[in-house]
């Protein structure tokens, strides 16, 4: 984990310096505020990995001579064969384009859209199916 | 079975002994090539460059012909290194080759050495862009180019403005006379100034973004809404310099067009001065008499 | 149904792989949330916007073989150099990357069974597609599609300067697609993060996957800010807001610098993805492992960073910006790309080069990127930006630039993971006639670009004075684009004759490098029945070439180490720390 974590808070270090610099010697703001969110969108993950990384033990991707059965078993749940990530892409594309072709498209969209996000929790919940 | 060099890893290089010589060879060519030109100074190839018009266009030719140079330079020799790998390296067996990774110094080396022209081409940049941008505290003109949907004003001190427009079919008339040769120099209305003078030009628009650009001066500008651009054009001959709107800003984008004119001082003068008095004499208020260069 | 993908054992041990079971024909394309078939669904749209983009180039090209060429009008050259841009930008080179090659790649390279988040993938393709044909449904609308250029530039892009729908289909169809890439760089460092198989560190990795989580972090950097500058942009179309106008108080600037915060760092998102593929490619075609690989990660991490520091780079000619800062940042990203230049040759010297078709579109990528690069070096330079910006030099810059990377690159890529993702193999003649027409039209096509910006023609004109030698400058240019054009015509023959006649390939027909390269081809459900060890960042090549592992400092004295698989898990690992 650490190198990850040292990478993100390399992010975070990076862009603290340009916009540490820039904020003093540019005229304009809008470019340091994007350089300050730069710099937390590295420090906030990155810190958090670090803590984790100075307490946890190595896991087999972290060490060079692991083996492949030091990582059998399980490795995650990965949902397979799924409608409403199509439903909830076509729900947000029809909500888009009500607003370019008429608001009465906003009611078949939404519907669309929440019908996903109920289906997404149930399948999740009983690991349901298409 | 497979080769050994019994030597530390520093000395097993991927530079070969015949590398050396052959980049040893690139950069006298390069060296030899070169020499000439920057001794030469002035008579340095143009690389399809204008020498400029302006003193700050000399000073961005000088910048950009050096530049493109080392850009050569660095290209060559990098060519040459893919050309020869390439051609050297072509599969002649089915021996694996030796698998080598690492060459510290030598990475090193290709880390340091660019730093180095960069931070050189940075300081030589960072000395023309403030020639370039320079304002005189006293030019002996001012200008206010105001850029429109779709051509440009010039405003002279004593209420006197020069206007054009342009549509499908630019018509290239202007008071430059017999100048305008070819005739393509002068499409658009005339921006006149006096030569061998430095005029302050003030630039803005009246809708969205324009680009003023002059390619023999080597420059442009942003015309913004919200922005006034300041900056100075020191024309050293007399002549005529086709120009146009080189940023996106509608459908006639393409036919924004106008020329610079500079005329020998006495003769701007006398054009000036006729001019103000057109101005004051057609209604004796603030009134902009155009000299309309109608393309029609 | 959800599978739990379980780890697969050691290489001695098969068990019974679950068959799956699952919808098909049109269903499963519907339903999949297979990385694979996601990858390959991105792969075919952005292909198809590439050809679409590609005519569009060729019109316009045709336009301007003539001075005031009455071909197209001016409000369809405009729309159409804007909607080529837009397609090629947004809907092509980035999404075949990351979203395409990526997605299919990326899992098999850390040894994963899918992405880490399947159902989100499938979402980030749902709406690239909805959001592409939101922005083509532009030419549907009265007044034509969006012509404003692909960057949009407040106020020209404001509902007083450009009415109609097309724009906001423009803007909104960024919208989709900027989400369908964020969710996707999402999943790319989740997947590179937690999914790596045993012995598989961060710096074991191919330099392909590195490359993909560095963009997906610019990603998540540079994409939140587009949208945010295009939902000011039309919150001030529609609801009444003045971010970007001067008469309500706004700053029109503004919009430039939001977007260019997101536009630099994008055309990295577009050029590392294929920096990546050569990083891969050319090491299985000069037999030797990738030289230099640290220094290749970090030049990598310092392009990326400098990237994002550098996007006032495109607004030199405002006036307002702090050009010693932005020009100092631009020149130093020549350096890390130069290293990388240094380790792509170092790799080929001293090997056993061979050019089949993904090699020499790597070479190809090689003399573009140099001469596109080194036009930006220039570029980087104010006085020079000057006197070039926004003329046929800029033009020609960027098109070196990124036809090297997302063309030479992005086919590099495909021929050469066709074998793996179909199990057949191309036609190797027709691949390199695709090749070499391809590279005669390009360089026929841009070199001329050059010297037209230098004598002064502008960007986006729909004509040009005659008069001034433009016109056979520009005829070449259009002779070449129609090359280009040809050259493609060779490629879908290839793919329609390797179809119709297959060639079985072989899991490893490359003799290449990384884990990909040990599935089948095409890879099974989940990838992976079997792993090799996981040593070094070439575990297949170890795998099959034990005694030709890469040489470490720990082997000393200039040795091939024998022992290979015997010595692995002690200390003589190539090139890698914990």
């Amino acid at each position: 984990m650490r190198v990850e974590a040292l990478f993100l808070l390399g992010v975070a270090a990076f862009f603290g310096v340009v916009g540490v610099i820039y904020w003093f010697w540019a005229y304009e703001q809008g470019g340091t505020a994007m350089l300050v969110g730069t710099t937390l969108l590295g420090f906030v993950p990155g810190s958090y990995y670090l803590w984790w990384a100075r307490r946890m033990r190595p896991r087999p991707e972290d060490r060079p001579d692991a083996s492949i059965e030091d990582g059998s078993g399980v490795i995650g749940s990965f949902p397979s064969s799924s409608i409403w990530p199509f439903v909830l892409g076509m729900g947000l594309f029809l909500m888009v384009l009500s607003m370019v072709f008429g608001l009465w498209l906003i009611a078949p969209g939404i519907s669309l859209v929440l019908s996903a996000m109920i289906g997404v929790t149930v399948e999740s919940r009983r690991g349901g199916t298409v | 079975m497979a080769s050994v060099i019994a030597v530390s890893p520093r000395a097993a290089e991927p530079t070969s002994t015949i590398a050396p010589r052959r980049r040893r060879r690139l950069l006298g060519a390069a060296a030899a090539a070169t020499l000439p030109l920057v001794l030469g100074g002035c008579s340095l190839p143009t690389f399809y460059g204008y020498k400029g018009s302006t003193k700050q266009a000399h000073d961005e030719f000088l910048l950009y012909s050096g530049t493109t140079i080392a850009a050569l330079v660095v290209g060559v020799l990098v060519a040459a290194l893919i050309a020869w790998s390439v051609i050297r390296y072509r599969k002649r067996s089915d021996t694996i080759p030796r698998q080598f990774q690492y060459h510290i110094p030598l990475e090193i080396t290709y880390t340091v050495v660019p730093v180095v022209i960069v931070l050189i081409l940075f300081g030589f940049t960072v000395v023309t862009e403030n020639r370039v941008d320079a304002v005189k505290a006293d030019p002996a003109t001012k200008v206010t180019v105001t850029a429109f949907q779709w051509g440009w004003r010039f405003d002279y001190p004593g209420n006197v403005s020069v206007t054009g427009l342009t549509t499908e079919d630019p018509d290239p008339v202007g008071l430059d006379g017999g100048q305008c040769a070819p005739a393509v120099d002068c499409l658009g209305p005339g921006l006149v100034v006096p030569a061998g003078r430095t005029t302050r030009i003030t630039l803005v628009t009246k809708d969205v973004i324009h680009g003023f650009y002059v390619p023999q001066f080597n420059f442009s500008r942003y015309a913004q809404p919200g922005v006034t651009n300041v900056f100075d054009l020191t024309v050293q001959h007399s002549g005529v310099y086709r120009a146009q709107c080189t940023q996106l800003c509608g459908l006639y984008h393409s036919l924004m067009f106008f020329h610079v004119v500079a005329l020998p001082p006495a003769q701007f003068q006398s054009w000036l001065s006729s001019q103000q008095g057109a101005a004051t004499a057609a209604s004796g208020s603030s009134s902009s008499t155009s000299n309309t260069k109608a393309a029609a | 149904m959800t599978v739990l993908a379980e780890r697969p054992v050691a290489h001695e041990h098969e068990h019974d792989h679950e068959h799956h079971e699952g919808p098909s024909g049109i269903l499963k394309w519907l339903t999949s949330t297979d990385h694979k078939l996601i990858g390959m669904s991105y792969m075919v749209t952005s292909l198809v916007m590439f050809f679409l983009a590609g005519i569009m180039g060729l019109l316009i090209r045709t336009q301007l073989t003539s001075p005031h060429n009455s071909f197209l009008s001016f409000q369809q050259f405009n729309a159409l150099f804007t909607m080529h841009g837009s397609l090629m930008l947004y809907l092509f080179a980035g999404p075949f990357a990351f979203g395409g090659l990526a997605n299919y790649i990326l899992p098999l390279q850390v040894g994963a069974p899918d992405m880490a988040f399947p159902r989100l993938n499938a979402l980030s393709y749902w709406l690239y597609l909805g959001g592409s044909v939101t922005m083509l449904l532009g030419f549907l609308v009265a007044g034509g599609a969006a012509a404003f250029g692909w960057v949009a530039y407040a106020p020209l892009s404001s509902v007083e300067f450009a009415p109609g729908s097309a724009p906001d289909l423009w803007i909104l169809g960024i919208a989709l697609t900027g989400f369908s890439a964020i969710f996707t760089a999402v999943n790319l460092v989740t997947t590179t993060f937690y999914l790596r198989a045993p012995g598989m560190t961060m710096f074991r990795l191919p330099i392909f996957t590195w490359n993909m989580l560095v963009t997906a972090i610019l990603i998540l950097i540079a994409f939140p800010i587009l949208t945010a500058a295009m939902i000011l942009l039309f919150a001030d179309r529609h609801f009444g807001t003045h971010f970007y106008s001067v008469a309500g108080g706004g700053v029109p600037i503004l919009y430039q610098n939001l977007f260019w915060f997101f536009g630099h760092p994008e055309v990295y998102i577009l050029a590392l993805p294929y920096f990546g593929i050569v990083s891969d490619v050319i090491p299985v075609f000069s037999r030797k492992p990738l030289f230099g690989y640290k220094g290749m990660v970090f030049a990598t991490m310092s392009i990326a960073a400098l990237s994002t520091g550098v996007w006032a780079h495109h607004m030199f000619t405002t006036g307002v910006v702090l050009l010693p800062f932005f020009s100092l940042l631009s020149l130093l990203i020549a350096v890390p790309t130069g290293i990388k230049f240094f380790n792509w040759i170092g790799t080929m010297w001293r090997g056993q080069l061979v050019f089949s078709t993904p090699m020499l579109f790597c070479i190809g990528f090689l003399f573009a990127f140099l001469m596109g690069g080194l036009t930006g070096v220039m570029l980087a330079s104010p006085p020079i930006d000057f006197a070039t910006h926004d003329t046929y030099f800029v033009v020609a810059h960027f098109h070196q630039v990124l036809f090297g990377t997302a063309v030479y690159g992005g086919f590099a890529g495909l021929y050469y993971w066709y074998p793996k993702f179909f199990g057949r193999m191309y036609r190797e003649s027709l691949g390199k006639i695709h090749f070499w027409l391809l590279t005669v039209g390009f360089w026929v096509t841009f070199m001329p670009q050059y010297v037209l910006g230098l004598h002064g023609m502008p960007r986006r004109v729909a004509s040009y004075p005659s008069g001034l030698g433009w016109q056979s400058l520009n005829v070449a240019s259009t002779i070449g684009a129609y090359i280009i054009g040809l050259s493609f015509v060779f490629l879908l023959v290839n793919l329609w004759v390797s179809w119709r006649k297959p060639v079985p390939a072989g899991d490893n027909p490359w003799d290449a490098h990384t884990l990909e390269w040990f599935a089948t081809s095409p890879p099974v459900h989940h990838n992976f029945e079997r792993l090799p060890a996981i040593r070094s960042e070439r575990p297949v090549w170890d795998y099959h070439h034990p005694d030709a592992r890469t040489e470490t400092h720990h082997n000393g004295h200039g040795h091939v180490t024998e022992a290979g698989v015997a010595e692995a898990g002690v200390g003589a690992d190539a090139g890698d720390k914990a």
